[in-house]
C-alpha cells in the first residue's frame, strides 16, 4: 500500500506550496486515477508519491510518504526504484542513452537491480509481451515514434515489477490503440497486486479501468470516491476535465428523452462480448 | 605572430578533423562546434577586443577602445576553444555511449560518474537534432537561414539559447528517469551484452595518454612555451 498523509510540498527556490496536506491512499491491486486543471499540482503529487520529491529534485515535504508501512523519509533513490516507479509523459528524456536496441533498454531496470541474466531475460520478454513490442524490440530506442518509445518507457518499468507504480500522462503521445494497450497493460498489473496512480487528462482511458478517482485542484484534492461518481461528477466539467465520452454520450440520451442506463463504457462493453 | 594560434590549429587539422572526415561526421562536428562555441565566443570578442590594454588602437566606440593586442588575444582565444569544442564534440560523435559508461562502470567508477559522462555523450547529438527542429521551425516563420554566411549567422543565432536552455532540462529530466530505473544503485550487475575492445583501440588510447603526459611535462617544465 502506497500512503501520503498530511503531505505538502513546495518546490526548491519556491515559498509557495505547490501541494497542500493532501491524503492519499492507494492498495495493492488498486487503480486510483487523478485527474484536475492544468498547473493543478498533478505531476507534482506524482513526484511526491514516487519520493523523486524530494529525495531527488530537493524542496521541503511535511507529511509522510509510507510505503508498505515503511516511512520513505530519508531514503535514497535507488532504494525507492526497488519500490516505486514513476513513468513521466516525454517519451524521449526516458530513454536511458545506453542501450542499442529496445530490448536492452527494457532490460536495463532490470539490470540494475542486480538480478541474474536468465532472471533479467525473462522479465524483459514479458514485459515486451505484455505491451506487443516483439516487431521493434531488435530496433534502436532513438529510431522510434512517439507513442512507441512511450510503449517502451512504460514496459521498462514494468520489466522491474514494482510493487507500486506512478504514471504522469502515460498515454498522451499514444494513438487510441496504444492508450488502449496501456490500459491492458495496467489491468494486468493490478491483477497481480500492484498499485497504481494514473494521473491522466484522457479520463474515456480512466472510466472502466480505474476504481477509484482523485481530482486535485490548486495543490488540494477536492474529490476522492468511486470512479463512476466522479466520473459523472458536473465538478469535472466545472474544473475543465472533460468527462468521459460514455459520461457526454449519457447526457446526452437523457437530454433527448431516451434511457441513458443503455450507455455502458467501452471496457464494460468489452466486457460484456 | 603566429604564437598561440599553431598549437590548437595544429590540434584541430592534424587530429581532430582528419579523424572526423575518416569517421564521416566532419560537417555535423564542424556544425555542433560552432553552436558550442559561439555563446562564449560572443563574450570573449566583446570582453577582449574593448578592454584589454594595448598600443595599437583600431577604432573607439564611446570610451572603449578596440586595440590589436586585443584582437589577437580574442583570436588566440577563439581558436582554443574551438580546439576544445572540437575535441568534445568528435568524442561524442563517435563513441558508443554504452560502452562507453560500462566501460567506466569496469573500471570501478561511480555510476554518477558514469552518467555526468553519458548526458555529455548524449547532449551532443541531441543539440544537433534540436537545433535542426528549432531552425525548421524558425524557417517556416520566415527566418532566412540560407545563402549567404551572414543570413546563415543570423539564422543560428536565435538557436542558441533554446537549444542549449532545452538540453539542460532534458539532462535533469533523464537524470530523474534514470534514478526510477535504479542506475545509482551500488553493487554488481549482470551485463547482458559484451564490450569488444580492440588492438587498434588500446594502442591508440596508450598513444593518447602517451602524449598528454608529454604535453603536461613540457607545460610544468616551460618547455611549452617555445613551440609554436
Amino acid at each position: 500500500m502506497l500512503e501520503l498523509r498530511d503531505a505538502s510540498y513546495r518546490y526548491p527556490g519556491y515559498a509557495k506550496e505547490v501541494l497542500v496536506g493532501v491524503d492519499l491512499v492507494v492498495g495493492d491491486g488498486e487503480i486510483v486515477g487523478l485527474v484536475g486543471p492544468n498547473e493543478a499540482g498533478k505531476s507534482t503529487l506524482c513526484l511526491v508519491a514516487s519520493g523523486l520529491a524530494p529525495a531527488s529534485i530537493g524542496g521541503k515535504l511535511t507529511g509522510t510518504l509510507t510505503i508498505d508501512g515503511e516511512a520513505m523519509t530519508d531514503r535514497k533513490t535507488h532504494e525507492l526504484a526497488e519500490r516505486v516507479v514513476i513513468c513521466f509523459q516525454n517519451p524521449n528524456t526516458q530513454r536511458s542513452g545506453i542501450a542499442a536496441t529496445v530490448f536492452e533498454e527494457i532490460a536495463l531496470g532490470p539490470m540494475n537491480l542486480g538480478l541474474p541474466v536468465p532472471e533479467v531475460i525473462v522479465r524483459t520478454r514479458e514485459a515486451i509481451a505484455l505491451l506487443r513490442l516483439e516487431p521493434i524490440m531488435e530496433r534502436h530506442p532513438t529510431r522510434l515514434s512517439g507513442g512507441q518509445a512511450q510503449l517502451v518507457a512504460i514496459a521498462s518499468l514494468l520489466a522491474m515489477r514494482p510493487g507500486h507504480v506512478i504514471l504522469d500522462e502515460p498515454t498522451a503521445q499514444l494513438d487510441p490503440a496504444g492508450t488502449r494497450m496501456v490500459g491492458e497493460a495496467l489491468r494486468q498489473m493490478a491483477e497481480r497486486g500492484t498499485s497504481l496512480l494514473l494521473a491522466e487528462h484522457k479520463t474515456d482511458l480512466l472510466d472502466g479501468l480505474c476504481g477509484r478517482i482523485v481530482v486535485i485542484d490548486e495543490g488540494a484534492i477536492v474529490r476522492d470516491g468511486p470512479a463512476d461518481e466522479i466520473l459523472a461528477d458536473p465538478m469535472l466539467a466545472e474544473l475543465g476535465v472533460e468527462p468521459p465520452s460514455r459520461v457526454r454520450l449519457s447526457r446526452a440520451v437523457e437530454a433527448a428523452g431516451g434511457d441513458a442506463r443503455l450507455v455502458v463504457s467501452g471496457a464494460a462493453a468489452a466486457a460484456a462480448t | 605572430m603566429l604564437g598561440g594560434y599553431l598549437g590548437p590549429l595544429a590540434i584541430i587539422g592534424l587530429t581532430i578533423l582528419p579523424a572526423a572526415v575518416v569517421a564521416g561526421v566532419a560537417g555535423r562536428l564542424v556544425r555542433i562546434s560552432f553552436l558550442l562555441t559561439l555563446p562564449i565566443a560572443i563574450s570573449v570578442v566583446l570582453v577582449s577586443v574593448f578592454t584589454r590594454a594595448g598600443e595599437t588602437v583600431l577604432f573607439t566606440i564611446g570610451p572603449f577602445d578596440a586595440t590589436a593586442e586585443g584582437v589577437d588575444f580574442a583570436g588566440q582565444t577563439l581558436v582554443r576553444l574551438f580546439a576544445i569544442s572540437t575535441a568534445i564534440g568528435l568524442f561524442g560523435l563517435t563513441t558508443d555511449p554504452r560502452a562507453f559508461v560500462f566501460d567506466l562502470e569496469r573500471r570501478r567508477l561511480s555510476p554518477r560518474f558514469a552518467f555526468v559522462a553519458l548526458a555529455t555523450l548524449e547532449a551532443v547529438p541531441a543539440m544537433v537534432e534540436r537545433a535542426a527542429v528549432i531552425q525548421a521551425a524558425q524557417r517556416a516563420r520566415g527566418l532566412d537561414t540560407e545563402g549567404s554566411v551572414r543570413a546563415r549567422l543570423r539564422g543560428v543565432m536565435p538557436l542558441v539559447g533554446p537549444v542549449i536552455l532545452s538540453s539542460l532540462t532534458e539532462v535533469e529530466e533523464r537524470s530523474l528517469a534514470l534514478e526510477v530505473r535504479a542506475f545509482g544503485r551500488p553493487g554488481r550487475r549482470h551485463l547482458l551484452w559484451w564490450i569488444p575492445d580492440s588492438g587498434a583501440q588500446l594502442t591508440v588510447r596508450i598513444l593518447a595518454i602517451g602524449a598528454l603526459v608529454v604535453a603536461t611535462v613540457l607545460r610544468v617544465t616551460g618547455n611549452l612555451d617555445g613551440l609554436p
